[in-house]
């Protein structure tokens, strides 16, 4: 079984949605687009209001090379372009669309298309016009992942589906009701990279799922599956690819100049939709789990509703939460709203009763090492935690403090609860503008 | 609906184990030694470990109070440390000793230095030796009113020094002369397989602590080195299987990184070995771990890991 060193073991809590099918959510009367939904440059919006579009138009352009399109999941009246709250607490600039509830879709929509009649050029041109960006969190447009400089190099096209998230099932119902997409989509990406071989990779908690991509591509001499240990994060991309290839990778180097192209279930799935069914990117699957729900789901749900319509859809609370999350508990942000849309890089709603962190004694660290045995990058986060709490740029960057990738694990096993993943993503923009001030000291 | 939603970076889980439940952990492992120690010596050794938690106890309270800090004997370091100084308490000590030993380990070496974790040398020890400093005689003595054998008042190092046979069966079961609760391997080793089952320490250094003395008097052992009842003996006597097992492996004076332990470890035994084989004093693991918590710093130092991905760069 594949595995990377170190990491923790989260409670799964999977099995409290794990058995619950995809529902798709009917849309409201109002759908906000933020022109941000993805890493890169801010999409400039393309038509005005008033404008009426069609479900699967774009909306808003990519603006550079690392930036997505945004497509309307609906078709409708363009009512307002304004500043709209997003997950993470900004204000983006949106593009506010009302529902004519008809589902006019764009020329072509829908229509059933072989991938071998394509070029590269051509699927690549898909993938960039459905607006496809890596759905597993990051956000990371596909269209760019998918042109690396020489295709040739890459010998590994690797389809996370390890899920290491504990509460997020989406993955799991997906690998299970849309098999067949899954490996359509991994056969459009094959065939941008001749000499690589595509590699399903899943946790074994997930067994049954790996049963049936296996059995679905017995006969397709390119594609692999790969049971991995349940383990957090074994679905980070360093990890993964380690666990599966044995290359290690730094913070500074590309997957791509290890040969690998590192992609989420759902985001592979919404390739074989847009190149294989002429179905754009419109669409992705949320889990809503977590005690404060009175019915926990797999949702299947366009972009722009917002969160309140997907908890009333699904049920309601149970309780009034205090603690609620967008995405998995241990890299997931936590929101304060829901008056947000959902966009593509919500990933889950966790709703829970009680806040776990909301009695958490701090004591001194007593440096038991637990966070050093836990880092999946072999730092010392005790270390980190000082020389980020004395503003101590240079003895972080010795410590390799740069390379964190903020998983989480270090926090969730510390004894003295101390806080040091916040502090490790702070430390990454702090020591960005400290290396950008000494260089313009010299 | 009106949501109060509590917002705090990630993760938003945590692990169960905490602070004082590791303290506590230690505690309940000192358990055996701590109950055979006053099976063995009686009322009075007893009173002189309650009397080294309690002090220790005050003293940390004591200390908040002045520098009006919270109270922070709730996670239970206090007690771990009050109750290894009392467990190296020789049995008969007059009761003010480990009282001042206890002062001396919370106040001066932990909570001056910044209290939990801060401490550059394990206090429990650093309590001790001030006390055999201090109170040489009634630190050294070591016989017992409640046992009445002819080798009372020699420890099973001075008998091996003077190159007689010791009892094998008596030292791992705890019927000769020491500190409260160093007597029986057994009911240490217990406490040890239950902190490592619960993964409280890490094997590594009392382990390569251990191996790596036998190593060094096998080497340089005077002829002894197949000896197997001599080794044993130094390995089962002087506090060393204590020291490995509960002081050695003191968090906040032990290395963090895993080849500073190995090295730790090795450091450890290479010493005890010196001062046991060349040295004069019977008290060698104590210093011995005193002086290497000295070098901790140095040892992590040089043995930060190299960072995933980093290797060969």
């Amino acid at each position: 079984m594949y595995t990377f060193k170190h990491g923790v073991h989260p409670d799964e809590c999977k099995e409290l949605a794990k058995d619950k099918p995809i529902r798709v959510v009917s849309a409201g009367k109002t759908l906000v687009f933020p022109m941000q939904q993805h890493i890169g440059a801010k999409a400039k919006p393309c038509v005005k209001v008033g404008d009426n579009v069609l479900m699967g138009q774009i909306i808003g352009e990519a603006d550079g090379i690392i930036s997505a399109n945004v497509l309307s999941s609906v078709s409708g009246k363009v009512t307002a372009i304004e500043e709209r709250l997003v997950v993470g607490g900004q204000k983006v600039e949106s593009i506010v669309i009302e529902n004519d509830e008809k589902y006019d879709a764009i020329k072509g929509f829908g229509v059933e298309r072989d991938f071998n009649s394509l070029s590269n050029e051509e699927i690549i041109r898909i993938v960039k016009d459905a607006g496809i960006v890596g759905l597993g969190g990051a956000s990371f447009p596909t269209h760019v992942k998918l042109s690396p400089k020489d295709p040739n190099k890459i010998d590994y096209i690797l389809v996370n589906g390890a899920e290491c998230e504990p509460y997020l099932t989406s993955d799991y119902r997906l690998m299970i009701e849309e098999t067949e997409t899954l490996v359509k989509g991994l056969q459009c990406m094959l065939k941008l990279f001749p000499r690589a071989k595509g590699v399903i990779c899943v946790e074994d908690n997930k067994r049954d799922a790996y049963d049936k991509i296996t059995k679905a591509c017995s006969s397709i001499s390119n594609i692999e599956t790969a049971l991995m240990k349940t383990k957090y994060p074994q679905g980070g991309e360093r990890q993964l690819i380690f666990a599966i290839t044995g290359r290690k990778i730094n913070v500074s180097v590309l997957p791509a100049d290890a040969g690998c192209l590192v992609d989420n279930v759902d985001t592979v799935v919404s390739i074989g939709n847009a190149v294989c069914k002429s179905t754009p990117l419109l669409r992705r699957i949320i889990t809503l789990s977590g005690d404060a729900y009175n019915e926990t789901a797999n949702l299947n749900v366009r972009f722009g509703i917002s969160y309140k319509e997907i908890v009333d859809f699904a049920g309601g609370f149970k309780v009034n939460p205090e603690k609620m999350v967008s995405g998995g508990p241990m890299m997931g942000l936590p929101i304060f709203s829901l008056d947000m849309p959902v966009s593509k890089n919500s990933s889950a709603l966790l709703a829970f009763t009680k806040d776990p962190l909301s009695n958490q004694n701090e004591t001194n660290c007593i440096n038991c090492g637990r966070c050093v045995s836990a880092c999946p990058i072999n730092l010392v986060p005790t270390r980190m935690l000082k020389a980020a709490k004395t503003g101590n740029f240079e003895e972080y960057i010795k410590l390799n403090g740069t390379e964190c990738i903020t998983c989480g694990s270090c926090s969730f096993v510390c004894p003295a609860k101390k806080p040091l993943t916040p502090y490790f993503s702070y430390m990454k923009f702090a020591v960005r503008g400290y290396l950008n001030s000494k260089k313009e000291a010299k | 609906m009106d949501l109060k939603l509590n917002v705090q970076s990630s993760p938003h889980v945590r692990d169960r184990i905490s602070t004082s439940a590791i303290m506590l952990d230690v505690i309940i492992a000192l358990i055996p030694a701590t109950v055979w120690g006053i099976l063995r010596f009686g009322v009075h050794a007893a009173i002189v470990v309650a009397v080294a938690v309690i002090s220790a106890v005050l003293s940390e309270t004591l200390f908040n109070i002045i520098v009006k800090k919270p109270n922070t004997i709730g996670d239970l370091s206090c007690v771990v440390t009050g109750l290894i100084l009392g467990l190296n308490m020789p049995p008969e000590v007059p009761f003010f000793v480990p009282a001042v030993g206890s002062f001396f380990a919370i106040v001066i070496v932990k909570m001056l230095f910044g209290g939990l974790g801060q401490n550059f040398m394990n206090p429990a020890l650093a309590g001790r030796c001030f006390c055999i400093i201090s109170f040489a005689g009634f630190m050294n003595n070591f016989t017992s009113r409640m046992s009445v054998d002819a080798y009372t008042s020699a420890t099973p190092l001075i008998i091996l020094k003077s190159g007689n046979e010791v009892n094998l069966f008596d030292m791992l079961f705890g019927y000769i002369p020491g500190t409260i609760g160093e007597i029986s391997a057994i009911c240490l080793l217990l406490g040890a397989i239950y902190l490592a089952v619960k993964k409280i320490i890490d094997l590594r250094i009392p382990i390569l602590y251990i191996v790596s003395f036998v190593i060094f008097i096998m080497i340089f052992g005077q002829g002894k080195s197949t000896n197997i009842n001599y080794i044993l003996g130094e390995v089962l006597g002087g506090g060393l299987i204590f020291g490995a097992f509960f002081m050695a492996t003191d968090y906040a004076t032990s290395p963090i990184t895993p080849l500073g332990k190995v090295l730790y470890g090795i450091l450890l035994g290479v010493l005890t070995g010196i001062f046991r084989l060349f040295g004069k004093s019977g008290e060698s693991v104590s210093y011995v771990i005193l002086i290497s918590n000295l070098l901790v710093p140095l040892i992590e130092s040089f043995t930060i890991p190299t960072a995933f991905g980093k290797e060969g760069k």
